[in-house]
């Protein structure tokens, strides 16, 4: 493939550091090496393959062709280029997008439409008080509240530069590595959601008939509001990334893909996205399990039968006979530990047993903090998944008289009530962290269960490592039965699909 | 080759010049494009890569393919997976009954004669990526829904692929004289597997941008009122949003812009969304929760 000498103007520019702006901090040591095209390139996909992307060199010379292509004028074009070259599903895409704009940054240092337009930067550093006019802030959100009515993207990304440069700056003038550029800081400052009635108000006035598009205006304009705040954290991330080098902040800022998002630490945000993920994770697992089944179907040789029917053609078994498939689906059973700190990891999981129920006879899923309840039920009927805990919490009887988690009473109550639902065909998969608060871990219980029940397994959201640290039982409980360490949705995912009777 | 795109003739397709050129191109077919879609297709037609389109049903995935044949003057060949499709279904298969009426009616020959003469070029019996690899004018290939087919085919696509070529063991390997324009969709039942990944560029076609999905509408029913379409989109984009068994469709909001555009109805009212509700919603439950969001939020 030749080159051509690539454009000159506005492209390159943007990939090399430019003079400082007026308030913009020298760039930093690290961003020397990366001024290089193919340093670039590398140094994108080595952060990519941190984050447990799987790219090859192959994938790297195609990207490099992309880049040659399309040249480096339009950057949205760069981004989609490079994401059909080095992505491999829709559920990198987040990782890849942020680490993009700190390897391709829009500039470098103050953004250029606020470098040509400098804003009024007030002398003293010191938040306002509470009641002391602001007259930055407030014309800020008033140009943010009109460029979100308008949907103005572009607006909006100028905006979210200003923000950062006005509210976001932490530090300035200490040593160096103490300061920085903080999103939080900037966002707290402009409080962009409390825009939201002004927003509503702005767009109401400008369509006359009022239909039901309306009701459904508050959640788009809120859509757009988190939007914007992606903006701003995007920036802020950017800024810092110049002060530390790309790679650093490409480590360690970037979240994860939400698959590898840990249980026990996932924000409310990454569980509402994790949410998202259950429906498709269902299917692949059910793909799974199906594929399973088939090659269980065959294979097994009845050696009874066939040398039977071998009689007939004189001892040599011509014709093998297969052992038949039990018919029926497995049933399962669900136990849950549903107190706060594991809650996210039991309700994913239940969410995708639920999913996955046509792959099973039957599913029932008990949930407990110290006393044990069903709750099939209320998986079934719920419209919002995300208030299920909050449910679960308050309609089923799943504590006693205090709220702490309590393994070996929650145990004992489903070994003496809720024996029947386990018979010889159900594997019982029990989900928690085996932190009992000191209390006696009835391992008795778990043992009858497990005798009646044709498998169990004990799911543990904690790594291994843990297990044996303060009140957790882990190890007590994983002598009776197998227990596995299941932090992300991607293991999870795993398990299932290799673990679960067919 | 720079932005502006010089096609060098070897690898790609060329039926593009820029991204530019494409985006408008698509436009002229019905097909408007986003920016990912458009430099995504251009990328595919310049470096000859094939190129695999997951999404949501009902995104245009499929359309994208005919929009491309249509541009490239090309012959558009289709190969639609389904459970259990081989060899004999996607690539070539030998006709097993002229064969043996070739046999029957030259008794009298030698088997060194017959056997050189049943496998030759007159008994082949191309399927569909034979048939794309073959041809002479310009083809797309579209093998659609592959996350439909078992495991097997996608090995057997590997060596069209990646070196665009078919081995048939009893004529040797037939190397295309002119690259296909490859597009793959899968809906993501299932993971595709790495090595055929690897040989695609990948593009994730999500349903469109509200701005964009407005322009669909109002290109495909040219009829309806400009407000009213912006609500549609709008109520369409709130229904995404929420957690629905099946989530509509561009398809099916242009279905619904013509019905309401049927009805006559001017602005989308309560009435005239409980009526209509059935064309985007294809569950009960789903359309249980929708009417609840939108007669109470």
């Amino acid at each position: 493939m030749t080159a051509e000498p690539r454009p000159t103007g506005a492209g390159p520019a943007a990939l090399q550091p430019t003079a400082p702006g007026p308030s913009a901090p020298a760039p930093a040591p690290a961003q020397a090496p990366l001024a290089d095209t193919a340093a670039r390139l590398t140094g994108l996909v080595r952060a990519l393959r941190g984050h447990g992307l799987r790219i090859g060199p192959a994938e790297t010379v195609d990207a490099a062709a992309v880049l040659d292509v399309l040249g480096f004028a339009d950057r949205e074009r760069m981004r989609a280029g490079l994401a059909a070259a080095l992505l491999r599903s829709e559920t990198q895409r987040t990782v890849f997008d942020a680490t993009f704009d700190l390897f391709f940054p829009l500039g470098v240092g103050t953004p250029e439409a606020v470098r040509a337009d400098p804003l009024p930067v007030p002398d003293d550093p010191e938040p306002p008080r509470f009641g002391r006019p602001d007259p930055l802030r407030d014309d800020l959100r008033d140009r943010l509240a009109a460029a979100l009515a308008a949907d103005d993207r572009a607006a909006q990304a100028r905006l979210a530069g200003e923000v950062v440069e006005a509210f976001g700056r932490y530090g300035a003038g200490s040593t160096p590595g103490s300061d920085g550029w903080s999103a939080h800081q900037a966002l707290g400052r402009l409080a962009p959601e409390t825009l939201l009635a002004r927003i509503l108000a702005a767009l109401r006035t400008a369509g006359s008939a009022t239909d039901l598009s309306d009701l459904v205006l508050a959640d788009e304009v809120r859509r757009r509001i988190r939007d914007f705040r992606a903006l701003v954290t995007g920036e802020a991330r950017r800024r810092v990334a110049e002060l530390r080098g790309a790679e650093r902040i490409a480590e360690r800022a970037v979240a994860p893909t939400v698959d590898r998002i840990d249980f026990l630490y996932a924000g409310r945000d990454q569980l509402t996205e994790l949410r998202r993920t259950v429906h498709p994770l269902a299917r692949k697992l059910a793909t799974r399990l199906a594929a399973r089944r088939r090659r269980a179907a065959r294979g097994h040789i009845d050696l009874r039968r066939t040398l039977r029917r071998s009689l007939g053609t004189g001892g040599v078994p011509l014709r093998p006979v297969h052992r038949l498939r039990r018919p029926a689906r497995p049933e399962l059973v669900l136990l849950c530990d549903v107190s706060g700190s594991v809650a996210g990891f039991a309700d994913f999981t239940m969410l995708l047993v639920q999913a996955m129920s046509e792959q099973f006879s039957k599913v029932r899923v008990f949930a407990f903090v110290n006393r044990t309840a069903e709750v099939t039920d209320l998986l079934g009927t719920g419209d919002d998944p995300a208030r299920l805990a909050a449910r679960i919490l308050t309609e089923a009887k799943v504590t006693g008289h205090h709220g702490n988690s309590d393994y070996g009473s929650a145990l004992g109550d489903f070994a003496g009530h809720h024996l029947d639902a386990v018979g010889p065909r159900t594997c019982v998969l029990v989900l928690g962290d085996a932190r009992t608060n000191h209390r006696d871990p009835n391992l008795d219980a778990l043992r009858r269960i497990a005798a009646r029940a044709r498998r169990v397994f004990w799911l543990n959201p904690e790594e291994p490592s843990r297990w044996p640290t303060g009140d957790s039982a882990a190890h007590a409980y994983a002598d009776v039965v197998e227990m596995h360490s299941c932090r992300n949705a991607r293991r999870l995912g795993e398990l299932i699909g290799r673990l679960l009777p067919v | 080759m720079g932005s502006d795109g010089t096609s060098n003739g070897t690898n790609g397709t060329g039926f593009f010049t820029s991204v530019t050129d494409t985006a408008e191109q698509l436009a002229t077919t019905g097909y408007l494009a986003s920016t990912a879609v458009a430099t995504t297709v251009f990328l595919a037609d310049q470096l000859g890569k094939p190129l695999l389109v997951e999404g949501p049903a009902g995104v245009g995935k499929t359309e994208l393919a005919k929009a491309v044949a249509a541009i490239g003057r090309a012959r558009l060949v289709r190969l639609q997976c389904y459970e259990g499709i081989d060899e004999a279904h996607a690539l070539y298969e030998w006709n097993h009954a002229k064969q043996l009426l070739r046999i029957t009616a030259g008794r009298e020959e030698g088997w060194e004669e017959a056997r050189g003469d049943i496998f030759g070029e007159e008994f082949l019996l191309t399927r569909p990526l034979l048939t794309a690899i073959r041809g002479e004018e310009p083809t797309v290939l579209l093998i659609d829904e592959m996350d439909k087919a078992d495991v097997e085919v996608e090995a057997l696509l590997l060596e069209v692929l990646s070196d665009f070529q078919v081995t048939v063991p009893e004529l040797g390997t037939i190397t295309a004289s002119r690259r296909p324009f490859v597009l793959l969709t899968s809906n993501a039942t299932r993971d595709l597997s790495e090595a055929l990944r690897r040989r695609c560029l990948f593009l994730h076609l999500d349903y469109p941008e509200a701005e964009l999905e407005r322009r669909i509408v109002r290109l495909k029913v040219p009829g309806l009122d400009e407000t009213l379409a912006e609500s549609l989109v709008r109520v369409v984009g709130a229904l995404r949003a929420m957690d629905l068994r099946k989530a509509p469709s561009v398809a099916e909001t242009i279905d619904w812009a013509r019905t309401l555009l049927a009805l006559g109805a001017d602005t989308l009212d309560e009435a005239a969304v409980r009526g209509t509700l059935g064309v985007i919603l294809k569950h009960q439950d789903d359309i249980r929760k929708a009417s609840r969001k939108l007669t109470l939020a």
